[in-house]
């Protein structure tokens, strides 16, 4: 049956131009992505075919110069993930049918990556931001002579969700922290990082979640979970994340902006049975930081302007003990 | 440009970051250049496992005599006890270097039963052993702080005086042809299985690295052992691990028989591969097929064996068929998998050309001989990527000097003016894709599980056919930046070359062996061909067939039943 493809082409300046409708130029957070041409194109597939089936099938019957990375076709290999209507897909195993929107299903490189030309992007961010994580076992010592380490079972499972990603990058195209801050170290990375801390063998667990809380780390993650939406292993980087927050902050790494962030919330939860947005900030970038909270002054102006200043008068809901007892319940930090 | 090195990896699969690893630990200044970044190699779509023989009532001499049953008697024994007995201490060393194996209850290894093998001797992550493997290394690789050259595409070894001295290649992200000098190259650019349409090996999988070593003038052997895995998927070729049947799925007919009992009575499903190719072929000829296909019933193994320890075949089903085999019976059919055959190596991964080495796919050690045991490649690509790492490493040191900037510059110009030519051709030629196509159909259709004269030489003047209309394919892109339609003409010509080599070995080997079932010739004959085939090119001439013995320590032929 036809299919139609949108496909978002780009070549650099000084190469050949490809044809097509001028894109219109991204909004921020992706305003600093050179705007696309868009050129349609019909295939001849079957019913159950992938996007990418549509893609090769362009490139060699109807336009060789259009770029695109692929290998396995089967979702192993992690080349080909890029946006398919706006979200970041592997298109080896995203369905036409399931894809075609109006009649129509658009590719492009995510905007949210240097782009090399036409759906192929430069995934340099994406490997820098694995390399920083020192993304390899540091082996307990002593090395066991002649044979394995003994550690069970569930623990070598336990790690077996990372060790399932494929570097496709779909987290990182679609992650919103990264959108605003380039530095943040991102999913991928921080899930990867989750597998070496985690490995009963690896000898550097303080020393990783000391270097994983520091900012750009696991902290900066806003829990948006696109990451987990778009992944197409089942990784959930953001679960990862999570669990490695909680490691730090059993470990002691506690002086940081993000867990007084998360317990600034425990605190006001526990005590009012609501969130005291006044007192969040300051708690959360330290009481006696103050030009931390001088620069967050123009914010809080525009909140007053715009009516939406939390009141000044914080009041805990009725029957807050019940509250307070649920957390002693629970136990930990906030009994 | 010219930049110099001791050692250029040329692949960063398993056996091409083994190799850099271990050359760079003996010394070597090391660079590791690759066609696709590291983690997209095609080693890392092995799913079953890795073979080593460490258990109790296991030793490596029963693993020896499994793969050379397997290799129907063509493998070289000596290469193959090198294999089996080293293989428990590298096993060992992936764990330490990080693979999360699975663990038997007291937390050692555990394993899985696998084809062809008469003890559970298999060692793997879930069904995506090779991915598991593949980033371990790489992430080793980036402990080591060795270079890799991403995306660049190797366009000729540079040749001085019969030395093999460098590589050039295409930095992809920019259209520059580039020398890399250096003392040594390694090889381990992997198969070719695009040479075959279908074929589970992913579009990458060309044969550069054969063709570059052919073309150079090192030989090529058994190359027309070319194994057809049982089990891919109906329609898209898909590779289903052999661990399904190792966890104990059954294969059935169309008359819901498990026919392998009759084939091969005592190992049934897990005989060796070609043999289980060849009964569902026979099946499905008979009329007992299910749609041109046989069925692989997961169905008693249950929901949490699949789910757990075959996961990704689970999704794979799913996903390309819908079809969940927790519940119902997936098609699968014997496709193009493997090649035991590539460039003639010894058991340091040297080849007969000075500076030239080559480990995993690419290579003939040869310890698979007419056909492969499941999980036996992923041990393959790591004892002998180290071997060869280290060997080359110590070969660097006795070589004393790079050959001129003169020389290079010279080499460098007359690439870029073949490599030029091939973009100025007019655009009217043919497409690269049609070619690539009716090769592949070609390949599958006269050379696959079942061959005959007629058949062999209808496809040997298919290629040459080919081969002369691919000097009028056009490269329709003519831009610098990621031009895929330059590669894809260059790799084309590789696979050309690496189609005719196959055909050549089949013509000549006129006997059944292994991979090699000729109806015309269906016995094997060790009198007359217990030997490998040779086949060498040299600069404008036909390529030339020659032989070596079959080397035998313990292990004499045996007619072969499973």
């Amino acid at each position: 049956m036809e299919w139609t493809v949108v496909v978002g082409r780009y070549s650099p300046p000084g190469e050949p131009q490809p044809k097509g409708v001028p894109g219109v130029p991204y909004k921020a957070p992706y305003d600093k992505a050179p705007p696309k041409t868009y050129q349609t194109f019909k295939v001849d597939l079957p019913e159950h075919a992938m996007v990418l089936d549509a893609l090769i099938a362009v490139r060699e019957y109807q336009d060789e110069s259009l770029a695109v990375r692929c290998a396995c076709r089967s979702a192993i290999c992690g080349s080909c993930a890029m946006w398919v209507n706006g979200h970041a897909r592997l298109v080896c195993t995203s369905k036409l049918r399931e894809h075609t929107v109006g009649g129509k299903v658009t590719v492009e490189a995510p905007p949210s990556m240097p782009i090399v030309r036409d759906l192929v992007c430069d995934m340099t961010p994406f490997w820098n931001k694995n390399r920083a994580v020192t993304p390899w076992l540091e082996n307990k010592q002593p090395i066991p002579q002649g044979e394995e380490y003994r550690v069970p079972n569930a623990a070598m499972e336990e790690l077996i969700q990372e060790v399932s990603c494929i570097s496709c990058g779909a987290c990182l195209m679609d992650c919103e922290s990264f959108a605003v801050n380039q530095n943040f170290v991102g999913p991928a990375a921080l899930a990867k990082a989750y597998r070496y801390t985690a490995d009963p063998r690896d000898a550097e667990t303080q020393d990783r979640l000391g270097n994983y809380s520091k900012p750009d780390g696991v902290w900066d993650c806003t829990h948006c979970y696109e990451c987990v939406q778009q992944c197409p292993k089942g990784v959930a980087p953001l679960e990862q994340i999570l669990k490695l927050r909680k490691m730090a902050v059993d470990s002691g790494f506690t002086h940081n902006a993000g867990t007084r962030h998360a317990d600034a919330f425990a605190e006001s939860v526990r005590d009012s049975g609501r969130l005291n947005e006044l007192t969040l900030l300051p708690k959360s970038v330290g009481l006696f930081n103050i030009p931390a909270q001088i620069q967050s002054l123009p914010a809080a102006f525009n909140l007053l302007r715009a009516g939406k200043l939390p009141p000044l008068i914080h009041h805990a809901i009725p029957h807050v003990e019940r509250i307070k007892n649920i957390f002693k319940k629970i136990g930990g930090r906030f009994k | 440009m010219i930049v110099d090195y001791d050692v250029i990896v040329l692949g960063a699969g398993l056996a091409g970051m083994r190799a850099a690893l271990e050359a760079a630990r003996n010394g070597a200044s090391v660079a590791v250049l690759s066609k696709v970044h590291p983690v997209r190699s095609h080693s890392g779509a092995a799913q079953g496992g890795i073979n080593a023989a460490i258990g109790e009532g296991d030793s490596w001499e029963i693993h020896a005599l499994d793969t050379i049953k397997g290799s129907d008697y063509l493998a070289d024994q000596d290469a193959v006890e090198i294999m089996c007995s080293e293989a428990p201490s590298d096993i060992i060393e992936l764990e330490h270097m990080g693979v999360i194996f699975y663990r038997a209850p007291d937390g050692r290894l555990g394993t899985r039963a696998f084809g062809g093998a008469s003890k559970a001797r298999t060692y793997f992550v879930g069904d995506i052993t090779g991915q598991a493997l593949l980033y371990t290394l790489y992430d080793q690789l980036l402990k080591s702080g060795v270079k890799v050259y991403e995306e660049w595409f190797a366009t000729s070894l540079f040749m001085v005086g019969g030395e093999c001295r460098g590589v050039v290649a295409l930095d992809m992200m920019n259209g520059d042809l580039v020398l890399l000098r250096a003392k040594a190259v390694f090889v381990a650019s992997g198969g070719m299985g695009r040479v075959y349409e279908p074929s589970t090996n992913a579009l990458i999988c060309t044969g550069d690295g054969i063709a570059l070593a052919y073309r150079a003038g090192a030989p090529v052997m058994d190359m027309e052992m070319v194994q057809y895995h049982p089990t891919t998927l109906k329609g898209s070729g898909f590779l289903m691990t052999e661990a399904a049947r190792g966890e104990g799925a059954y294969l059935l007919n169309s008359l819901g028989e498990r026919f392998m009992e009759k084939y091969a009575p005592n190992m049934k499903e897990l005989a060796s591969r070609d043999v289980v190719s060849r009964a569902e072929w026979q099946e499905i000829a008979a009329g007992r097929g299910v749609d041109g296909c046989v069925l692989l019933d997961l169905r008693h193994l249950g929901p949490d064996v699949i789910l757990k320890k075959l996961p990704q075949i689970h999704e794979m089903a799913l996903d390309f068929l819908s079809i969940d085999m927790i519940q119902q019976p997936v098609p699968v059919r014997p496709g193009m998998h493997y090649i035991m055959g590539g460039i003639k190596t010894d058991s340091d991964a040297r080849t007969p050309i000075p500076g030239l080495y080559a480990a995993g796919e690419v290579a003939c050690v040869s310890v698979h001989g007419g056909n492969r045991l499941g999980a036996n490649s992923l041990l393959d690509t790591l004892v002998f990527g180290r071997r060869g790492g280290k060997s080359s490493a110590a070969y660097v040191k006795t070589v004393t000097s790079l050959p001129s900037d003169a020389a290079g510059e010279q080499f460098l110009a007359s690439e870029q003016e073949r490599v030029q030519a091939l973009m100025d051709r007019p655009t009217t030629g043919e497409t690269h894709a049609k070619l690539r196509l009716e090769l592949g159909i070609l390949m599958d259709e006269k050379v696959g599980v079942y061959r005959d004269e007629a058949g062999l030489q209808r496809a040997l003047a298919a290629v040459h056919d080919l081969q002369e209309r691919y000097e009028t394919v056009a490269v329709r892109d003519k831009g610098r930046i990621y031009n895929q339609a330059l590669t894809f003409a260059l790799e084309l010509g590789y696979m050309l070359d690496c189609a005719e080599a196959t055909i050549l070995g089949a013509l000549d080997r006129k006997e059944s062996r292994g991979a090699q079932s000729r109806t015309d010739y269906p016995q094997r004959d060790d009198a007359n061909w217990l030997k490998h085939i040779l086949i060498t090119k040299r600069d404008g001439q036909a390529p030339a067939i020659s032989y070596l013995p079959v080397t035998i320590t313990k292990w004499p032929p045996q007619e072969r039943k499973y």
